[in-house]
């Protein structure tokens, strides 16, 4: 009897949650209130803000275009975007080609690999200031770099790393190839392993295997990989203030929208550089998620996606 | 024979070449990492492959000439309030994300993925703006909520397989038995919950300490963190003696090893690249 009453007051329980939950009145959807009132006020409110304010330029009798105007006219700013596609371009491609090589031949779960990832971690965790710090020591004239190449005969003189474009380069390889490296891991650790063992007992070679299995089922992963890594290098700031020529060579995007913020105090152009900035990168991301969809040849299973 | 060469050599050459880069790579890493200690320890260091003599004196300057003892207590304090906050606000996050279905998850799920994915630099002009305006730019408070931005949606990423992975009956269970939503949450979901709310929190933590770009538009004088001031005495090198600059990138570098050693009992390291591997149940 009693079991009975447990029973029904339970279905009519579950009949009430279920009720209230479909007229959206379940309370327990509260509890994802607070996360959202921090991203929409600390997250998207600012953004349309600086978006609204890259459009009333700071000044007298300025035109709602006169941000982009003058973006787009002094050479010190629209050159920045050239100059940190030319860094974040070229290493992005490094990073990730080599990216997935290496995860195909470290798919399998071994020990080396889980050392391998948690070594790889540790110049991700230091973060860009530290790993530029140590470049600083590691690549000077009498670094131990240099000092190697030049004990073994290798070099006749000091290679000049510092200061210029490769300083940049590197620590952003050294930075993003981990992270490449280990987003591609876990692609390519997903996909199940029988089917390239099936394409085996066919008789398909390892590199047959790689680019008739592996390769088309990494194509999801391997965009995301590509444009994650591509936003971050674009991103770059510590070190190439640091490690580069922030007047020259490496004057990259965000030195110019800290200089207008910080330096000017003019903080709608500081909004406008940052809107540029983020317009650039979506452009990209944009670019190559098409040229994805140009490419797609059929539907995809077996990936984790 | 070339078939033997094609199936059997060439990939095993490949296979290590491979493992060469990867040695190559993962040693030039901590000869990085190592360079700083030597130098941080040494006395002069202009030739040779060491510096001259060793001596600890350069941790005991730089304690001093950078006031450590504040900037550490100011690093303890913010990271400890982001790791607090962004718990309690991404924990029930994540639970209602994983548990609930209603109108504009998607929506929902896309906020709390999209700060994770866009750099910081890029969105933390705007927000410092906002922060100024509102009068907390420059303060302790400003740079936690900063921090707020990137740390909030991680614990949310961090959480939710965890939460996936708990028995929903146990909860029907405890509603059975008269418990109220509340009550289920903290006696039910927290304890069992617990390793996840432990690794999503060593994780916001570490990622609050290497935090650069967001604390740096953010902090005024007195309230920067660890990583910032490290970055304006580099910036500022010739000022001081390097190092002291590198003993001060030590203690850094201490701070979020302790903190790397802890979390790896947790988590598996491609965690920490802010994807969550699916875990199969």
């Amino acid at each position: 009897m009693t079991s009975v009453v447990s029973s029904t007051s339970t279905a009519s329980r579950a009949a009430k949650a279920e009720s209230s939950a479909v007229a959206g009145r379940d309370l327990r959807l509260l509890m994802v209130v607070p996360g959202v009132v921090v991203i929409a006020g600390l997250f998207i409110y600012p953004f349309i803000y600086g978006f609204i304010s890259s459009f009333n330029p700071q000044g007298e009798n300025a035109g709602w275009l006169a941000n982009y105007q003058r973006f787009f006219s002094e050479p010190r700013l629209y050159d920045t975007v050239r100059k940190t596609l030319w860094l974040a371009m070229p290493v992005t491609l490094l990073n990730v080609g080599l990216a997935v090589p290496f995860a195909f031949m470290l798919r399998t779960p071994s020990r080396g690999q889980r050392l391998l990832s948690t070594l790889l971690v540790i110049p991700m965790t230091l973060g860009t200031v530290l790993v530029a710090e140590g470049l600083m020591l590691y690549l000077a004239p009498n670094g131990w770099l240099n000092r190697t190449l030049l004990e073994f005969g290798i070099l006749g003189s000091p290679l000049r790393l510092l200061n210029n474009y490769w300083g940049v380069a590197l620590s952003l390889l050294i930075t993003g190839f981990p992270f490449a490296f280990m987003m591609m891991l876990s692609y390519t650790t997903g996909i199940d392993p029988t089917l390239a063992r099936a394409a085996a007992t066919l008789g398909a070679t390892p590199l047959a295997q790689f680019r008739r299995i592996y390769l088309p089922l990494l194509v999801p992963g391997l965009t995301i990989t590509f444009c994650l890594t591509f936003v971050q290098a674009f991103a770059v700031f510590p070190s190439a203030v640091l490690l580069g020529a922030p007047a020259g060579a490496t004057r990259v995007i965000s030195i110019a929208a800290y200089e207008m913020a910080y330096e000017e105090y003019n903080w709608s152009m500081a909004s406008t550089v940052a809107m540029v900035m983020g317009a650039t990168q979506l452009i990209i991301v944009g670019f190559v998620l098409v040229l994805r969809q140009l490419s797609y040849r059929g539907p995809v299973v077996g990936g984790k996606g | 024979m070339i078939a033997l060469i094609r199936d059997s050599l060439l990939p095993l050459a490949w296979r290590w070449f491979v493992i060469a880069c990867m040695i190559f790579f993962v040693v030039n890493v901590l000869l990085i990492i190592l360079s700083v200690l030597v130098s941080s320890f040494g006395t002069g260091w202009f030739t040779g492959w060491l510096p001259e003599q060793f001596t600890p004196k350069w941790y005991g300057a730089a304690w001093k000439e950078f006031q450590l003892q504040y900037v550490l207590l100011v690093t303890v304090q913010i990271t400890l309030a982001v790791v607090a906050i962004s718990l309690i606000v991404g924990v029930p996050a994540a639970y209602a994300l994983a548990r609930l279905q209603f109108r504009g998850k998607s929506l929902v799920m896309l906020m709390f993925l999209v700060p994770l994915l866009v750099p910081p630099i890029t969105y933390g002009i705007p927000l410092a703006t906002v922060l100024y305006q509102v009068g907390v730019g420059g303060t302790m408070w400003g740079v936690i909520l900063a921090n707020l931005v990137p740390s909030v949606p991680f614990a949310v990423l961090v959480m939710t397989p965890f939460i996936e992975q708990i028995d929903p009956r146990l909860e029907s269970a405890a509603r059975v038995f008269g418990a109220s939503p509340l009550m289920t949450f903290w006696r039910i979901l927290v304890p069992l919950l617990m390793p996840g709310i432990l690794a999503a929190g060593i994780l916001v933590l570490i990622r609050t300490v290497s935090m650069f770009e967001l604390t740096f538009l953010t902090a005024g004088p007195d309230s920067q963190t660890l990583i910032v001031a490290l970055y304006y005495s580099m910036f500022a090198s010739g000022v001081r003696a390097q190092q002291s600059v590198d003993a001060m990138a030590v203690m850094y570098m201490l701070t979020t090893m302790t903190g790397l050693l802890i979390a790896f009992r947790f988590v598996d390291p491609s965690q920490l690249v802010g994807r969550v591997k699916s875990q199969k149940v």
